[in-house]
């Protein structure tokens, strides 16, 4: 039989506001327990929740940036249940009436093609504590300093038939909230989760089958396999004449499985109702025109961009564009007059590598979009070879200096002379003659070898063009 | 000194140093404690502190930066968070709460000058309609301690009555100022909702509580409620409004009103009425002799206000009252076997009778299946009442009613019954509802207890209210009889 | 009569009511539930709900840390708390 998997994903984005959504604590990553945990986010007696107008703000520029409709009143919910990491028994929520509504993301899979994934909605809520389990005899501790940070969950359309498909939303979501700069797209430190519904089905049935949720995944990685995993496994339960329970399930990525958190028999009774200590929040029209104003080029539009105009591969597009940064830096290194094929090329190759290897940001390269784009412009008026300008880029990454400096200091310069490269292969031809007989022979092959006499001779700045033309010409019978 | 003291004459006796506050002060503390086996109006009396408030009143008296409240004592219901005294809401589960932070009505009465003798008395979470449901014990009614005070704000409106302060702050959910204040024969308003901040005052049901005070006079009253009330950005219900008449009462008498104003009479609140018609139609008459004309009005939807009332307060009471787990601050069970083990016994333990009931009810009216035949139904009747109102607004400035159906009633009488109980709130809960201002005036008795008549005004209408009472209360004496015990 | 699921109302809010305080309980709500199923004789079709009383909307505040958080203070209200943590009887996920 042939299977066929449903996804759909709820992506919650940290939105990077300075201070939590219902109140003036503050949201930095990693301070002392409970130290960012204010009387508001404590849920003491008394004390009252404030909207925080700049995590509204975020959430209208996402609801923009994916075409969707703004709800002109959004309400704020109470979704009721108890857990230590939720100081007031209840986590304040959008449920009937969410911020953002339908809409739509393009997702760029890895080898270059576009897929639509459907967006049902985006809401705003409030984040939970920490709860830290191992540390204390008997006893799980709470720190409630992410308790009130605004988060952002974006619910997708069952629209991803694939893990790879799911792994590219997820990827696709990060460069989209990092582009808007609403979140910092801190994975590690949980900046962006990911819950994960999954069934599985026959192949063309119409019909869902019953699904699972994964909850909490926090890599792209984790994502692929944890979906991965669970559709093997509804497989094999249903091959073997079993049925899929609807459950919760938590993936292990040091096992790589998931297992059963607890069963949904019974459903759920949040008890959502308005929380009446919130006013419905108003979007106006002046309010959308201003955000609309601030939309930055998205990632889907600038990935176009650079295949239409700028005549690059999809593939290369789609990499280029993935983080804000890189795009912002190859654009530079066009800008400042760089090939758009060659500034792709040496971006993607070989400024990555070296980033990668010293484990640098691309913020924080010690080679400028400037120096890249006046190496370019040195490999395309012919003064260095591919191979010397990899010297070169060494010597700009060492910080040795700017490009033409460190070309004459290495003495990087590309022999075009056609005079004095014209007597190196003269006299190479003229030292060689058995190989010259080879060759008028019809060994073609022997060409290569006086290429590298001559490459040898010019301690390689010699232009490879003109060496096969010249060698040509003078090996002619 | 004497008890009883119009306000005015305490300031101005303060103003012109012939007594000082911490006198003062020390006199109405000395009556607190005489009084407070019999009429249990406290659960918090903090001398020193209240003392260094007075010293630091006379202070300001007499540096010449003193306001009309400065150095006036005041009690503070113990629903409103006072910063490093104990605030408990009547309740066990917060029997050794310490707010790190004042309410702030608390601090801008604080900021007046105004003295803080202890907190009051009441039922817990504010949840009742005697004062019986308080973990401190029961409140006696001054004019017969056999009887209930009213409530939620018992304690307030009692100290009030007994003369052992001249202010006192009170919250009204459903009629929780109102109630008592007619119950105990003192004038207590409830203003627009929105108009004073909400914050640092302990939850029951947010979209119907507001803060208010009681006083001996509509004039006094106002003084109170125009330092307590203004706009606070810790509060997103608090209206952004600014009311320049309230703001600029300070001590001045409030004026009877330019025009006299057109009362509406609502039928449906003078049928099932047990005492006080006659009391009613005195003041009617009373009212139309200083020149008010009188229309009748109808608001049919009177009758769903108090199942809405319950099912909304019990909604949103029960909610706010799940914070109370026993894991941040308050009540915690000993040696909890596990989490759960931990939250249903510090509940059970800390909360009492009435707040159990409260809870289950609104955890019955938000759950599945039950959502729309009641949390909705009610939000819709609750805009059907609102409209019964606003279209009466539309022809007259006001409304008169009785505050409550009859006069105080004897302890336990109605404590087995909480439908009964119920039932006191039903002309108090349509104007909470709707958010409306509301108070409740003496305006006579019946067997030697006081009886209160209500004055409703439009959203934001205060004003109206106010001085429609003082007008009233110009013609009449009932505000200032005082029980014989405390006279 | 009403059809009060009391164990189910205590699970959902968190209260052990056993034996007489239980029977007490559900004979109160139900009496409560029949005194407020007087409202389904109003007819509501077409009313649009009221959750709040002022019809206005929310205001938005400022991005911006106020709070300064005294946690030894906050903390001095805890029944349980170790090395800045809450504590609680053991969670297991």
């Amino acid at each position: 039989m042939s299977w066929e998997a449903v996804i759909g994903l709820e992506v919650h984005v940290q939105l990077a506001t300075r201070s939590k959504i219902f109140s003036g604590a503050s949201t930095a990553f990693g301070a002392e327990p409970n130290s960012q945990a204010c009387a508001v986010d404590l849920g003491l007696p008394g004390v009252l929740p404030v909207v925080n107008g700049e995590a509204v703000r975020m959430a209208v520029k996402f609801g923009l940036a994916i075409g969707a409709e703004i709800a002109p009143f959004s309400v704020f919910d109470r979704k009721n249940y108890f857990y230590p990491d939720l100081p007031k028994g209840y986590q304040i929520s959008q449920f009937a009436h969410p911020i953002v509504g339908r809409g739509e993301l393009a997702v760029a899979m890895p080898d270059g093609s576009e897929k639509i994934v459907g967006i049902t909605r985006a809401h705003l809520e409030e984040d939970a504590g920490k709860s830290v389990h191992d540390a204390y005899a008997g006893m799980t501790g709470i720190d409630l300093n992410r308790a009130g940070t605004p988060l952002l969950e974006v619910v997708s359309e069952p629209d991803i038939r694939t893990p790879e498909e799911a792994a590219a939303y997820f990827r696709q979501m990060h460069t989209l909230v990092r582009y808007l700069g609403i979140c910092d797209g801190n994975l590690a430190e949980g900046s962006m989760r990911c819950d994960a519904n999954v069934s599985v089905r026959e192949r063309g049935a119409a019909e869902f089958g019953v699904r699972t949720e994964i909850k909490n995944i926090n890599s792209f990685r984790f994502v692929e396999r944890a979906i991965a995993y669970e559709i093997e496994r509804q497989i094999d339960v249903l091959e073997s004449g079993g049925r899929i329970v609807r459950e919760t399930r938590l993936y292990d990525h040091e096992r790589d499985e998931t297992r059963s958190m607890r069963t949904k028999e019974e459903s759920d009774d949040y008890r959502y109702f308005p929380d009446p200590d919130l006013l419905p929040v108003h979007i106006d029209q002046a309010l959308l025109e201003a955000v609309r104003e601030e939309l930055p080029e998205l990632p889907a539009a600038r990935r176009h961009r650079y295949v239409e105009t700028l005549g690059l591969s999809a593939y290369d597009a789609g990499w280029l564009t993935q983080e804000p940064e890189t795009a912002a830096y190859f654009e530079a290194v066009v800008a400042a007059g760089g090939d758009a094929k060659l500034s792709a090329n040496w971006v993607m190759g070989e400024l990555s590598a070296a980033l990668n290897r010293d484990e640098r940001a691309i913020t924080d390269s010690p080679v400028t979009p400037d120096q890249l784009a006046g190496l370019i412009a040195r490999l395309q008026d012919d003064t260095l070879s591919s191979r010397t300008a990899k010297t070169l880029f060494e010597g700009l990454w060492a910080g040795e200096g700017e490009v033409d400096e460190i070309i004459e200091a290495r003495g990087l310069k590309q022999v075009s002379d056609t005079g004095e490269l014209k007597a190196i292969v003269e006299r190479v031809v003229a030292d060689n003659p058995g190989q010259v007989e080879q060759f008028r022979a019809g060994k073609d092959k022997v060409l290569g070898f006086f290429v590298g006499q001559v490459m040898k001779a010019t301690q390689g700045k010699a232009n490879p063009k003109q060496v096969n033309e010249l060698l040509q010409e003078a090996l002619k019978p | 000194m004497q008890p009883f003291t119009p306000l005015a004459e305490l300031a101005r006796g303060l103003r012109d140093r012939e007594f000082s506050s911490r006198e003062l002060t020390r006199s109405f503390l000395d009556r607190i404690r005489d009084h407070s086996a019999t009429l249990n109006c406290f659960i918090t009396v903090d001398e020193d502190r209240a003392l260094a408030q007075a010293d630091a009143a006379d202070q300001r008296l007499a540096e010449g930066s003193a306001t009309a409240l400065t150095g006036i004592p005041i009690a503070h219901k113990d629903v409103f968070c006072t910063a490093g005294q104990r605030t408990t809401c009547g309740s066990r589960m917060l029997a050794n709460f310490q707010a790190p932070y004042d309410a702030t009505a608390v601090a801008r009465l604080d900021a007046a000058g105004a003295v803080t003798l202890g907190k009051t008395n009441m039922d817990e979470f504010a949840m009742g309609s005697s004062n019986e449901n308080s973990h401190f014990g029961p409140v006696a009614n001054p004019w017969d301690p056999a009887r209930v005070p009213g409530g939620s704000s018992g304690g307030s409106a009692a100290a009030v009555a007994a003369g052992l302060t001249p202010l006192a702050t009170g919250t009204d959910t459903g009629g929780s100022i109102r109630q008592p204040a007619a119950f105990c024969g003192v004038t207590g308003i409830k203003p627009t909702y929105g108009r004073v901040s909400r914050y640092g005052m302990v939850a029951f049901a947010s979209s119907l509580d507001q803060g208010g005070v009681f006083a001996a006079s509509a004039a006094e009253a106002a003084v109170a409620l125009a330092v307590m009330s203004g706009f606070d950005p810790l509060d997103s219900t608090s209206a952004d409004q600014v009311d320049p008449w309230l703001n600029g009462l300070g001590d001045s008498h409030l004026a009877a009103p330019a025009e006299a104003p057109v009362i509406g009479l609502p039928r449906q609140y003078f049928e099932g009425l047990q005492d006080g018609g006659a009391a009613l139609e005195d003041a009617r008459r009373t009212l139309e002799e200083a020149g008010c004309r009188f229309v009748d009005v109808d608001l049919p939807h009177t009758d769903a206000a108090i199942p809405a009332y319950y099912i909304i307060a019990g909604a949103e009471a029960s909610t706010n009252l799940s914070r109370y787990d026993g894991v941040r601050f308050g009540h915690r069970c000993e040696n909890p076997r596990s989490l759960e083990d931990l939250y249903r016994r510090s509940r059970t333990e800390g909360f009492g009778a009435e707040v159990k009931r409260r809870i289950l009810t609104g955890t019955y009216a938000l759950s599945v299946g039950y959502f729309d035949a009641y949390y909705l139904k009610a939000q819709k009747l609750r805009r059907l009442i609102q409209n019964d109102f606003l279209a009466a607004f539309g022809s007259v400035d006001l409304i008169l009613a009785p505050t409550t159906p009859g006069t105080a009633f004897p302890q336990g009488d109605l404590t087995d019954d909480p439908v009964a109980m119920y039932q006191q709130d039903i002309f108090t809960t349509p104007a909470s509802l709707a958010g409306l201002p509301a108070m409740s005036v003496p305006c006579g008795f019946a067997d030697g207890l006081p009886l209160g008549l209500q004055l409703i005004g439009p959203h934001f209408g205060e004003r109206a209210v106010l001085e429609t009472a003082a007008l009233y209360q110009q013609h009449t004496d009932w505000h200032t009889r005082h029980p014989e015990a405390y006279a | 009569m009403a059809d009060i699921d009391l164990p189910h109302l205590c699970r959902l809010a968190q209260l052990a009511l056993d034996g007489a305080e239980a029977d007490a309980a559900r004979a109160d709500l139900e009496r409560i539930i029949d005194m407020v199923d007087r409202m389904q004789a109003f007819d509501t079709d077409g009313v649009e709900p009221l959750a709040h009383p002022l019809g206005t909307a929310a205001r938005l505040r400022p991005d911006e840390v106020t709070e300064q958080v005294d946690r030894d203070r906050f903390q001095a209200l805890a029944p349980a708390v170790q090395d800045g943590m809450y504590l609680v009887p053991r969670v297991v996920e």
